[in-house]
């Protein structure tokens, strides 16, 4: 058994271990292996020519397999990665951002067609005839870099210029939509900016618009500066926007003008409210939802992040090596995103032979559909994952997948057939818990012994392994990460 | 001390319901027929348009402040004015709430809203979901008002969305959210005896709550209330409607949402919701595929097979249903054919016991700053109905409960009667 600091490590920054990550991380030492986790471009970015190899996860699409057009092609890729990546805290601050830059797919492709809304959401430079990046290689370059840079890029991304409206923001008619999405969501925070900070946030934006060719699949989608639509007025807002204190931003012409946006992204992320929003964030998503934020950490986290000009690699270092991450008292405290849950239960149990296709249909029931998040703030975290039919979902699901997996669990098991008890052994050894409790264990005992007597055959193993996977997976303990 | 709803279950089983009864007394012999009530919450989420549902078609500014996005006075469905002598029309669409306006069971409630209205979506939510402006954390309105109820079922509250609404929370109150009834079952890898002997298991599993590790035991009690609501919610997959509903997701959840009803699983709340109403850019409230007239098609397909399958069931005179949405939309459109965030906008109450009609009065679109019915200098509606007056009606007039209690305070309003 690998360190449990380790594999607790590996479920916050990755999604969990499978045998295969055990034998690259099992032996390293802690800080070696937070090392390996942040500085992941030493490590070959591969993953994507793994799909369709034998020995991992399948797929299934509606013709030919085509990430960058199809979004459910896109979120199978994506999962594929979560499951398979070497660089598995790329993919998980991945996840982060999209939750955070909150961006849905069926807007979009209500304004751009479903192939374009899919080429901008989710396409990879190299594969699309135009270069056209998709916002979620946006995301996956940026993993851990500055915010300041994250957030120019992300109100230039046409997938955000859509989604929140930029696209249509004019000197005639200021479109609000983004600007008060960026100091409510993005950065400040709700009660940290007026209605009137919301116009003259939309005025700084105007002509921060969207080059877009929607007549064919090949065409380009551009940020592009619209020097005619910017109101070249100053904006004054109720907090500062320059380094002097000074909340004006000035009147420019109209050429130039693109520097209002510039300014106010720049003063935005490094304000002290954004910094601790954003360290309170991570620390929901990295350590703890069951304790609230301590001060003393949150202004630590804060602190880190605006000594390094809001770079975030330092800051998820720092977090990654801390006491407060590092506490057994935060293993087991954050409730499983749908999407952790089921690359988790994949990397515990097995995927030969099983495909994403599968999980497509269950995501949306659980309430996590990649690319579709509800709105712009995101997925409804923690308790909320965990209603009476999303619950009944992860149980079916792991239903599903623990019959798939059937013969793979008894051969593997083969290896406990003694006894019940060494049967749930096992099956607790590989499928990872927060602590089972005497009763839960007497059940799970209860069941591997029940129906006709114990022989260990392989009929019974086949019987016996799914089912107690499927009991575990289904489990209240199995839901936290 | 005997509470109001003690006294109401303790027998006035004698009284029947008649119109001519002082109000009191129906009041309270409707409460004490409350047990087979439905309240059906309808969430219009992004923030509906409501100069666009419900049309102004008289007020010239209405016409001169949306030069695209206003609706021709004479495509509007006309359903009179309201008491202060205003015309009000319904959106083309909404063809079948019409007819349901005409027989007087569609109520629409004008310029609901509060004080400082949020323009945030999730604040806005919040405020409306929790029943106490301006605070955006706490229980729901509707989950304190179950938790009023004993004993407490899982199946108390139904929710057709994935996860459980705001407006649905409180502390020990389990609520089934079905997004498919269908997907509502338990399988297994296995068959037969071991299949049964692990659906055993589970719940035997769920069963055992870590008092000390309360996350671990919010899921457990997930679990436990879903095994435990299982076999009353098949019964409803079960269910034939007697009309076709679309089949978009709105018309299927209310589908599941009658056959609930009528199979008699004891809900008494449901939730369903439709998106779609943040229309920034690219309204269209006019084009037979433009964005606002699908939304209000999906509306109305919806909500008239429902009125109409409930009828049909004889179950009309026991569903109320009652819409809201964050907020209203701005007045003015803007540069890109939309709308952004506003304050006050309608509410629609729906049943067979509902008294139709306009009720409050329509705002002046006039942009005078110092028009009392605008707000944020004139680009917004002003409320006029704080809508946890419409709460507290739905809470004593239909549920049987106390609304001072739920509500923290007496939101009672004259004339405010739609039920």
């Amino acid at each position: 058994m690998a360190d449990p600091r380790i594999q607790h490590l590996l479920r916050r920054a990755g999604f969990g271990a499978s045998a295969d990550d055990l034998a690259v991380f099992g032996d390293l030492a802690y800080g070696s292996a937070v090392a390996r986790l942040v500085n992941y471009e030493s490590i070959p970015d591969d993953v994507d020519g793994k799909i369709g190899q034998p020995g991992y996860v399948g797929m299934t699409s509606n013709g030919p397999f085509s990430p960058s057009t199809v979004i459910n092609d896109a979120r199978q890729r994506w999962l594929f990665r979560m499951l398979h990546s070497a660089r598995p805290l790329q993919e998980k601050m991945t996840l982060f951002w999209h939750n955070y830059f909150a961006t849905g797919y069926t807007k979009l492709a209500g304004a751009l067609q479903a192939p374009n809304a899919a080429r901008v959401m989710a396409a990879k430079p190299s594969e699309d005839p135009a270069r056209q990046q998709g916002q979620l290689e946006l995301f996956r370059e940026n993993a851990l870099g500055a915010v300041s840079d994250l957030l120019v890029a992300v109100a230039q991304d046409p997938a955000m210029l859509v989604w929140l409206d930029g696209n249509t923001n004019t000197k005639t008619k200021p479109q609000e939509n983004f600007g008060r999405e960026l100091m409510e969501l993005f950065t400040r925070g709700v009660g940290f900016y007026t209605e009137d900070d919301v116009y003259a946030a939309a005025r700084v934006f105007t002509g921060w618009n969207l080059s877009a060719d929607l007549r064919t699949t090949t065409g380009t989608f551009r940020f592009v500066y619209n020097a005619n639509a910017h109101e070249t007025s100053a904006k004054t807002f109720s907090f500062p926007v320059y380094p002097d204190g000074g909340r004006t931003i000035p009147a420019r012409s109209a050429s130039s003008g693109m520097q209002d946006g510039l300014d106010f992204i720049a003063a935005l992320a490094s304000h002290p409210e954004t910094a601790q929003r954003i360290a309170t964030r991570l620390y929901a998503f990295f350590v703890s939802e069951t304790a609230a934020p301590p001060p003393n950490f949150i202004g630590r986290l804060a602190s880190v992040y605006l000594q390094n000009g809001t770079r975030m690699r330092p800051v998820i270092e720092y977090l990654l090596g801390s006491a407060e991450f590092q506490a057994p008292a935060t293993y087991f405290t954050r409730y499983s995103w749908p999407v952790e849950f089921v690359i988790r239960s994949l990397k515990e149990t097995g995927w030969t032979g099983f495909s994403l296709g599968s999980t497509l249909s269950p995501l949306v029931s659980m309430g996590q559909q990649l690319f579709e998040p509800p709105d712009v703030a995101g997925w409804a975290l923690g308790e909320s994952w965990f209603s009476t039919g999303a619950m009944l979902t992860r149980m079916n699901f792991a239903s599903t997948l623990a019959g798939n997996q059937k013969f793979r669990l008894a051969t593997a098991a083969a290896e406990a057939k003694e006894s019940p008890l060494a049967l749930v052994n096992y099956m607790l050894s590989r499928l990872t818990t927060s602590d089972v409790r005497g009763e839960v264990y007497n059940d799970l005992i209860a069941y591997a012994s029940g129906v006709s007597a114990w022989t260990g055959s392989a009929a019974q193993l086949q019987a016996k392994a799914p089912g107690l996977a499927h009991l575990i997976l289904g489990s209240a303990e199995y839901q936290f990460l | 001390m005997i509470t109001r709803r003690e006294f109401v279950k303790g027998g006035i089983a004698a009284f029947t319901v008649s119109f001519a009864a002082p109000a009191f007394l129906t009041d309270l012999a409707r409460a004490q027929g409350s047990a087979s009530r439905n309240l059906v919450v309808l969430n219009l989420s992004g923030g509906n348009d409501g100069l666009s549902l419900l049309v102004p078609y008289t007020d010239p500014f209405y016409y001169s402040r949306r030069p695209t996005l206003a609706i021709p006075a004479g495509s509007v469905l006309q359903i009179g004015s309201d008491t202060s002598g205003k015309a009000q029309g319904l959106h083309p669409k909404l063809t079948g709430l019409r007819e349901i306006f005409n027989q007087g069971r569609l109520a629409v409630i004008q310029r609901a809203g509060y004080q400082n209205s949020s323009r945030s979506h999730f604040s806005g939510t919040d405020i409306w979901s929790t029943g106490n402006p301006p605070n955006t954390q706490g229980s729901g309105w509707l989950g304190r008002y179950l938790s009023t109820l004993k004993p407490l079922d899982p199946l108390d509250a139904w929710t057709a969305t994935a996860d459980t609404p705001h407006s649905l929370q409180a502390s020990g109150v389990a609520v089934a959210s079905v997004p498919s009834v269908t997907g509502y079952q338990f399988n297994s890898p296995n068959t037969g005896n071991e299949a049964a002997l692990e659906r055993a298991a589970a719940a035997n599993i769920a069963s055992h709550m870590p008092v000390d590790q309360p996350h671990v035991a919010f899921v457990g009690a997930s679990v436990q209330a879903a095994m435990a609501t299982l076999q009353r919610v098949s019964t409803v997959a079960q269910y034939r409607p007697t009309v076709a509903y679309p089949g978009n997701g709105f018309g299927q959840a209310l589908q599941a949402v009658a056959g609930a009803m009528v199979k008699g699983i004891g809900t008494r709340v449901f939730f369903v919701q439709t998106g779609g109403f943040d229309t920034h850019a690219s309204q269209d409230t006019v084009s037979d595929n433009g964005a606002y007239v699908r939304l209000m098609t999906t509306l109305d397909t919806g909500l008239k097979d429902f009125f109409d399958d409930v009828k049909n069931a004889g179950l009309l005179g026991d569903t109320l249903v009652l819409s809201f949405s964050e907020f209203g939309r701005r007045i003015t459109e803007n540069g890109s054919r939309g709308t952004d965030h506003g304050a006050a906008s309608p509410m629609l109450a729906m049943g067979g016991l509902v008294r139709g009609g306009l009720y409050g009065t329509a705002a002046s679109l006039n942009p005078d700053p110092a028009n009392p019915t605008l707000e944020n200098a004139g680009g917004d509606i002003h409320f006029e109905t704080d809508f946890r007056s419409v709460y507290a009606k739905v809470i004593d007039n239909w549920l049987g409960g106390d609304s001072a209690g739920i509500l923290g305070g007496n939101f009672r309003k004259a004339g405010l009667d739609f039920v």
